[in-house]
């Protein structure tokens, strides 16, 4: 295939290289330094997609960030991505993208029908129809939908890229190179400012690499080209490219997303496909320019018809026609300078311009050129199904009201000004209140509410003059204010052609008699006729307007469509645009990849793991890993082809009959210290702390404000001022945090330091009756007798050298121990015991062994103690002391708490003793009561008791107390299990607890 | 992403405090014999503000010190941060 619309020279590409691609499986060639947009239209293609609602044919309207069609599919190293502007992907070889929304093919698309449908398809067609019947929505307007909305399809497989993010501080952040960007980076530097300067396309220079002017005696590209040079060797600049400043937040942040490796065939080793950077600017210079509006004519959604800025880009920086017989409709100058360069390149344009009898500078070139120009005239309609082959044009009367006689003349594209919009979105973010710019049309920040500050086109400014005077000052004034330096500039003499007037001129009348489309928005397929209906139906706020028709939404957020939008609403309601107002800008500006978003933290980066000591001797022995917040904790060691049940139901059995060992390093542990330690803990738990001998532990529990028991564990008195305090697991750090906030801000006057020391003492539950006889093998040395070391004592010792804590504290009811070492020896402990605990039949135990020893002594764990529950409810209200005040405890008088039918812990066991209850399940009375059947109360947490043999369950019960012996049922509609229980006592093991004693 | 200036650290992202509340809730002494009305009050009405609003922030990913913030909750304007034990004027 030749290029047969690339010009035989000129342009910013490397003609030395060229380059292969696919389109729709077909192969072309383009060159290096080509967007894939402009790599077709060198190739003809002007076919690329189908629009949303209707199915019509897509071609290309912009050059960068404000298509709104050119969306494709895009393959690149064996990996697909959707949702890509075809004028920002830069071509590569082997590069390959496919249409989208588009069934079976971009040419001949089913869809299309919709097309033909479209009076059945007006304003909230959608809202309207798939309303009812009720039981559709899921069968069948929901499938339908999800087929035909969106454009592309991500892909399901794992994405083998790297993201990165990146936090920055700078002085000043620039968004934008163009030349506000440049002449304010450049002044900010010479001060000495840290200067970010973020440019979103590939090149940097902005509207100087396509505007024919002169700076300082160079042409503006070359005026760009030596700007950015010096700034890149200046130490205290960060220039970017391919960097779209997307979102302005709060205290002056901004992020960005850096494509580093996306114009390449394959990312480089070592090197992320996409940067987020977080940058905390102390001011931000928008410079993010403006973007070229629409004129509203018939069909003017034909391929063919682009706005004259992009066409101008793709002569000037591609060397690429967009076509061969141009028109250019236009209400202002810049759609000369399009048509300017077309006569430079030997083709002959027509400018249709709307004005009356305008002057300029540039109008006379173009007169002196030898182009043809018709004033007061307008394009009424485009013609051609997949590109544009005709026009409608007529003469429009003064008032822009009457069209004259329509003739139809033959062109092959045609390039549309409507004047220009700046890019405000940045500032609006940020808080700005944007103001209305009679002058222009169009919307310009107003008050900052952040440092932030507009320049040049995105402020409204388009004389080049204006805009770099401004802009040089910006830089200065605010960077000498950040360095004291001030380092004067001289400004560069500026030649540039002079401007007329715009026409406010925006929407051509339809003729008599045609009906045709006339398109707003794009992307998301809203005509002026669906605006009509809106504001006809009663929608009034510009924000619902947008909402019901679907104006200025998705990935375009109303680049191309905003204005006039809101022109034609304010025509309606016979207001001026400022009293309509506009949308939101929401960020981000443009579409930024998932990947980048979540950066590094995927897979097993997605949240720190937490891994005890011993995590490799479990390893070793076959532990399966269970998640336990962000720690790992070994579930069961399995032995040969054991399952869950079978090795749990081991486990625990041999700590009931022998010994076992489990490793409680995750257990939160705070160290207390100081003269009024004892004080604290008497306030933070709900029993007696004032009297505990040193080397005793106590349990205790603690409770929210409102009542709610928050945590438990035991505490014990190490020395006369210093305790270690445990809690659960999963609370660690809620409770430390806890204590801090009642240190430091209610009870400044306790003298009290906490710390955790989770991660310094590694800690292994000895448990079972012969854990004694181990625990003297162990410790030699020390009486570890039931005198020596009573239920609740506590001793500290050396294990064969090694510094040890030994507490006599229980959770799994039986005789029991935790010793603790420091973390490093945590391994060396770990395998000692093991060693010495094998002529008393020592096993692992893992957590859910240890489930089921606490479920069937009726301990309580985070599965009762779930926030919603108070002493009472877990049977711990026998620790609530009545002679102090403590966290919580005003509360506990409140009438839900104190009512004599309570809710309370209470064990549950099937009749036929063999069903397992499933967790969750609900307690009813009865089992064939018609729904909503009156719940009683649920199933917190189920096991196979190894004492008894036979499922056991807690529950949590209305009136507990006095449903003991009652027959209910348990109901699991999720498992679809009904089954028959009776309601027994919560310690279903040794329910005197002589075994901790013993 | 807000910037706090922790009194004890300095400028430092959002990201590493966490949220407290209204910084003018006081706790009833221990031992006080208080009104229903009070103890509600303190455990569960708060005034949802618009404008300024003095609150609590631990520095949790820092030197982990609950300081008071004065912000505004509507731009989010951060006016002034103090110690805990600071006096705010």
């Amino acid at each position: 295939m030749n290029q047969k619309f690339r010009l035989e020279n000129g342009g910013l590409i490397n003609r030395d290289k060229k380059l292969s691609f696919k389109f729709n499986g077909k192969t072309y060639y383009g060159y290096e330094g080509d967007t894939l947009a402009s790599a077709l239209i060198a190739n003809g293609v002007h076919l690329v997609g189908r629009s949303f609602k209707y199915h019509r044919p897509r071609g290309f309207f912009g050059a960068g960030v404000d298509e709104p069609y050119a969306i494709v599919q895009l393959y690149r190293n064996n990996e697909t991505e959707p949702n890509i502007k075809a004028t920002e992907q830069e071509l590569f070889e082997g590069l390959e993208a496919k249409s989208v929304n588009c069934w079976p093919s971009v040419n001949f698309d089913i869809g299309a029908i919709n097309n033909f449908l479209k009076i059945f398809l007006p304003a909230g067609f959608y809202y309207k129809t798939f309303m009812w019947p009720k039981s559709f929505w899921y069968r069948v307007y929901e499938p339908f939908i999800r087929k035909a909305a969106g454009l592309g399809v991500a892909s399901t497989k794992h994405d083998k890229e790297r993201y990165e993010h990146k936090y920055e501080y700078c002085d000043l952040l620039i968004a934008g190179s163009g030349p506000s960007g440049l002449a304010s980076a450049y002044a900010a530097a010479k001060n000495g400012a840290r200067v970010i300067l973020a440019e979103d396309k590939p090149r940097f220079g902005g509207s100087l690499l396509t505007s024919d002017v002169n700076i300082g005696n160079q042409s503006g590209e070359d005026w760009a080209k030596s700007i950015i040079s010096e700034l890149k060797e200046m130490p205290n600049v960060v220039v970017k490219n391919r960097s779209q400043v997307f979102g302005y937040y709060d205290h002056n942040m901004l992020v960005m997303s850096e494509k580093v490796s996306d114009h390449l065939p394959k990312t480089k080793k070592h090197h992320p496909k996409q940067r987020l950077w977080y940058i905390r600017a102390k001011e931000v210079l928008i410079s993010s320019g403006s973007i070229e509006r629409p004129i509203v004519f018939g069909n003017n959604d034909t391929p063919g018809v682009m706005l004259s800025s992009a066409a101008k880009e793709y002569l000037k920086v591609y060397g690429v026609l967009v076509g061969k017989n141009p028109l250019v409709f236009t209400n202002n100058d810049s759609g000369y300078e399009t048509a300017i360069e077309f006569k430079k390149n030997g083709i002959n344009p027509i400018i249709l311009d709307s004005r009356v009898n305008p002057q300029s500078e540039i109008i006379d070139e173009a007169i002196n050129l030898g182009i043809k120009i018709n004033f007061s005239y307008v394009v009424v309609a485009a013609h051609g199904y997949k590109k544009v082959s005709s026009a409608d044009i007529a003469k429009i009367s003064d008032d822009k009201k009457q069209l004259g006689t329509i003739e139809n003349i033959k062109c092959d594209c045609i390039c549309v000004s409507g004047f220009w919009t700046p890019t405000i979105h940045l500032a609006s973010q940020s808080g700005n209140k944007t103001k209305f710019k009679e002058e222009i049309d169009a919307f310009v920040p107003g008050t900052s509410k952040q440092n932030e500050t507009t320049l040049g086109a995105a402020n409204g400014i388009f004389t080049l003059e204006e805009t770099l005077k401004d802009s040089f000052i910006a830089g200065q004034d605010l960077s000498k204010k950040i360095t004291n330096k001030d380092n004067k500039i001289s400004f560069p003499n500026v030649v540039e052609k002079k401007s007329s007037q715009h026409d406010k001129f925006w929407c051509v009348p339809l003729p008599k008699g045609k009906s045709y489309k006339r398109f707003l928005d794009f992307q998301n397929d809203v005509a002026v006729s669906d605006i009509e209906i809106a504001l006809k139906e009663g929608y009034r706020s510009i924000e619902h307007v947008k909402r019901y028709t679907t104006l200025g939404m998705a990935t375009d957020q109303g680049k191309t469509s905003n204005l006039n939008g809101l022109q034609l609403v304010s025509d309606i309601e016979n207001k001026v645009v400022p009293a309509v107002g506009h949308t939101t800008f929401r960020p981000p500006y443009t579409p930024i990849s998932i990947g980048a978003i979540v950066g590094r933290e995927v897979g097993k980066h997605s949240k720190p793991t937490r891994k005890s000591p011993m995590h490799s001797w479990h390893e070793k022995n076959n532990a399966v890993f269970v998640d336990a917040g962000v720690w790992l904790r070994p579930r069961y060691y399995k032995q040969g082809n054991e399952t869950l049940f079978e090795a749990s139901k081991r486990e625990a059995k041999n700590v009931r009959t022998n010994v076992g060992v489990c490793d409680v390093t995750t257990l939160g542990k705070i160290d207390i210290k100081g003269p009024d330690a004892a004080e604290l803990l008497n306030r933070v738990y709900t029993n007696a702390w004032l009297k505990l001998p040193v080397g005793k532990a106590r349990y205790g529990v603690m409770l929210r404000e409102d009542g709610i028991v928050m945590d438990d564990g035991t505490t014990t008195r190490i020395s006369e001022n210093h305790y270690h305090m445990t809690t659960t697991t999963a609370q660690a750090a809620n409770v430390l945090s806890h204590l801090e906030y009642y240190l430091q801000l209610v009870w400044p006057e306790l003298n009290v330091n906490v710390v955790s020391t989770t991660e310094q003492w590694a800690g292994a539950a000895i448990a079972g009756p012969k854990s004694r006889k181990l625990l003297e093998k162990l410790f030699p040395k020390n009486d570890v007798s039931n005198e020596g070391l009573p239920f609740m004592g506590y001793m500290e010792s050396d294990l064969f050298g090694v510094k040890a804590r030994i507490f006599r504290i229980s959770f799994s009811g039986e005789l029991a121990y935790e010793v603790n070492v420091e973390s490093n020896n945590g391994q060396f402990m770990w395998e000692k015991i093991i060693e010495l605990g094998q002529e008393f039949q020592v096993q692992p135990y893992g957590t859910e062994a240890l489930s089921t020893l606490r479920i069937e002594m009726g301990h309580v764990a985070g599965s009762e103690l779930d926030g919603r529950t108070i002493s009472y409810d877990t049977s711990l209200e026998g620790l609530i002391s009545k002679k102090k005040d403590f966290i919580g405890k005003r509360s506990l008088n409140r009438e839900a708490f104190t009512s004599s039918d309570r809710q309370k812990i209470v064990g549950v066991i099937p009749l036929d003793k063999k069903t397992s209850i499933p967790e969750g399940s609900h307690l009813v009375k009865d089992a064939q009561a018609p729904l909503p059947n009156k719940k009683l109360g649920h199933i917190s947490a189920s096991c196979w008791s190894v004492e008894h043999d036979n499922p056991f369950s807690l529950a949590i019960l209305k009136d507990g107390k006095n449903m003991i012996g009652e027959k209910l049922f348990v109901m699991s509609p999720l498992k679809n299990k009904v089954i028959p229980v009776e309601i027994v006592s919560s310690h279903y093991v040794d329910p005197k607890g002589e075994r901790v004693r013993s | 992403m807000l910037h706090i200036k922790c009194p004890y650290c300095g400028m430092r992202s959002q990201n590493e405090f966490s949220y407290g509340g209204d910084a003018s809730v006081k706790r009833p002494e221990l031992n006080k014999e208080i009104s229903d009305e009070e103890w509600d009050n303190f455990v569960y009405n708060r005034k949802s503000l618009r404008g300024k609003h003095l609150e609590l922030w631990q520095h949790l990913s820092g030197c982990r010190q609950w300081i008071k913030v004065e912000r505004d909750t509507t731009t989010h304007e951060i006016f002034n941060t103090y110690k805990a034990d600071e006096e705010i004027s």
